[in-house]
């Protein structure tokens, strides 16, 4: 058996001045050349986690260790061989993209990644004596990812790494993340877009309000939530034929008066069916969308998904409002 | 940019990387220049040419010139660097570069690095100024007054630490630059101690900045003589101010 390169076993971190845990009993391993996602709704507990394996925080009970070590104890054998970036980001103002990362690689000595190369991967080159604060959110970003990278590390921690970047950019972001795990990195990444975890982890672990409430393979998790289908209570004895049709996927009477669409329980799912109610004029009872608990759970990562989506939109028009007022 | 145009990157340790980096950033930091340059020297030409300040010597710039030195001093290794590190902490580079193999030893050595460099050049344009304005400083009293400038720059870095990682970095911008004002009237760099009422005058002479302005007034005019209780302050400062950092630095 492979030693993993990360190990998590019933960890719990307590803060003072909150009345429940942070995080509660959370156990999981990633192994070299693994990407393990962290997916949860703002406050799950995710950066308190990451934070813990980084040494920042110490765990209350339960024990964590990264490539065999204990994140404070052997903090200094553990520095040149872990990766880290921040949901702030702190990168100096002024300085330029090229002038960080090479001052990064610096701090790595011999083992450090080729600094203007990496440049290249994240697609700075352009913007390589832009100081930081003259950075667009989503470069600012990538720099921020590749300071994290630019030591070769054997266990990367990136928070929220892509969700100020654009489409394009987010792609290359991705590949970069791929290539990097299929050189036996073990990654763990933080985020509260489904469809990240989705695309980019092997292995995703959701949290709610610090406790794990699902965790295994994406498609694991996704075909555990679509099997659900949509159950609804109406008038005995409605026409599910016309609104098999219409859903294009079967729907049952389980027992008089209560149904069964096997159908995504997605919004827009749920819409057309109350639509085809409303419709024929039949009354709409009850309505349960997927097992419980994680399509809360989903409805809540989508709203707090839109929220940041937002807050990131109003920041970038605030800044471009700031950057024309100086222009002019 | 091509890569024709990159200019070719020299490999360094952490330590030389970072206290480069220290080093560009700092002198790159134009309002900071204005603090530790601009307005010493602009405070020493003015004031030595047009007599109005009672600095009972027949030649103003033997008093100016020493607590002018004193204010670069200070204003080099408290203002600039608590204004800076507070930023830092705030944007929250330390917490990141706490995680790198580079260290807390190796960035505390290339911040004082560059204090240092800031210091010389600030030397090297306040030494000809003074001397063209007629000062003469005695030669014996150089080396005694290296010694206050270290006692002085340990104080003072201290004290700015100690402001930039336990406060935050708009209070740290007021506070420090306040007390740069504030410290530059009541520690006798430009107006005797003599001139303040008494009982400000002797809480003044427990200042490091007075302490310093002090011991360097008494090294480098005509005749080589410093309070001892100048000395004694200013030793004492620059053990308090880095414990103080120690003490209440965090670095988030």
């Amino acid at each position: 058996m492979t030693s993993p390169a990360i190990l998590v076993r019933d960890l719990t971190i307590r803060y003072p001045t909150m009345d429940r845990s942070a995080v509660e009993g959370v156990s999981f391993r990633v192994e070299p050349g693994e990407i393990l996602a962290l997916l949860g709704p703002n406050g799950a507990g995710k950066t308190s986690i990451v934070e813990t394996l980084e040494g920042y925080r110490r765990a209350t009970s339960g024990m964590v260790s990264v490539l065999g070590f204990d994140p404070i104890a052997d903090a200094v054998a553990l520095r040149s061989r872990i990766g880290v970036m921040l949901q702030r980001n702190g990168v100096y103002l002024t300085m330029g993209p090229r002038d960080v990362v090479r001052l990064f690689a610096d701090y790595y000595g011999d083992r450090a990644d080729d600094p203007d190369e990496l440049l290249d991967r994240v697609g700075l080159s352009s913007v390589a004596t832009t100081p930081w604060r003259r950075l667009s959110g989503g470069e600012q970003q990538r720099l921020s990812l590749a300071l994290a990278l630019v030591g070769r590390p054997e266990v990367a921690f990136l928070d929220e790494p892509t969700a100020a970047i654009d489409a394009t950019a987010r792609q290359n972001v991705r590949s970069l993340l791929r290539e990097q795990r299929d050189g036996g990195v073990a990654i763990v990444l933080t985020t509260h877009d489904l469809d990240e975890a989705e695309s980019l982890a092997d292995h995703v672990v959701i949290l709610d309000q610090g406790r794990i409430v699902a965790a295994g393979t994406p498609a694991q998790l996704t075909r555990a939530d679509a099997t659900d289908g949509v159950r609804f209570s109406a008038p005995e004895g409605i026409d599910v034929a016309s609104l098999a049709a219409l859903l294009n996927a079967p729907v049952t009477e389980r027992e008089p008066g209560a149904y069964m669409a096997a159908v995504e329980p997605t919004s827009q799912r749920v819409a057309v069916i109350a639509g085809w109610l409303a419709e024929h004029d039949l009354a709409l009872d009850a309505l349960q969308a997927g097992r419980r608990p994680l399509e809360d759970l989903f409805m809540r990562l989508t709203q707090s998904a839109a929220d940041t989506e937002r807050q990131r939109a109003d920041e970038a028009r605030r800044r471009d409002r700031r950057r024309k007022r100086a222009a002019s | 940019m091509t890569a024709t145009t990159t200019p070719a990157r020299r490999r360094r340790s952490p330590r030389a990387a970072q206290t480069r980096a220290e080093i560009l950033m700092t002198l790159r930091r134009g309002e900071s220049l204005l603090l530790t340059l601009a307005i010493p020297v602009g405070l020493l030409v003015f004031f030595s040419l047009v007599d109005v300040l009672p600095t009972n010597t027949a030649e103003p710039v033997d008093f100016l010139a020493p607590g002018i030195i004193a204010l670069a001093v200070m204003s080099a290794a408290m203002v600039g660097l608590a204004i800076a590190t507070a930023f830092e902490r705030q944007y929250g580079v330390l917490k990141r570069i706490g995680t790198t193999p580079l260290g807390r030893t190796n960035l505390l050595v290339a911040k004082i690095t560059a204090i240092v460099v800031v210091e010389l050049v600030q030397f090297a344009v306040l030494l000809p100024v003074g001397l063209a304005l007629g000062w003469r400083p005695p030669v014996a009293g150089l080396a005694p007054a290296l010694v206050g400038v270290l006692l002085g720059t340990c104080a003072f870095a201290g004290l700015g630490l100690a402001m930039a990682g336990s406060l935050r970095a708009e209070i740290v911008l007021a506070g420090a630059n306040g007390l740069y004002l504030l410290l530059l009237l009541v520690s006798g760099m430009m107006i005797p101690l003599t001139k303040l009422p008494s009982g400000l005058a002797a809480a003044a002479r427990l200042l490091p900045s007075s302490a310093l302005a002090d011991v360097l007034r008494g090294c480098l005019t005509k005749t080589v003589d410093v309070p001892a209780r100048a000395w004694i302050v200013l030793a004492v400062w620059a053990i308090v101010g880095p414990l103080l950092a120690v003490r209440v630095f965090r670095w988030e």
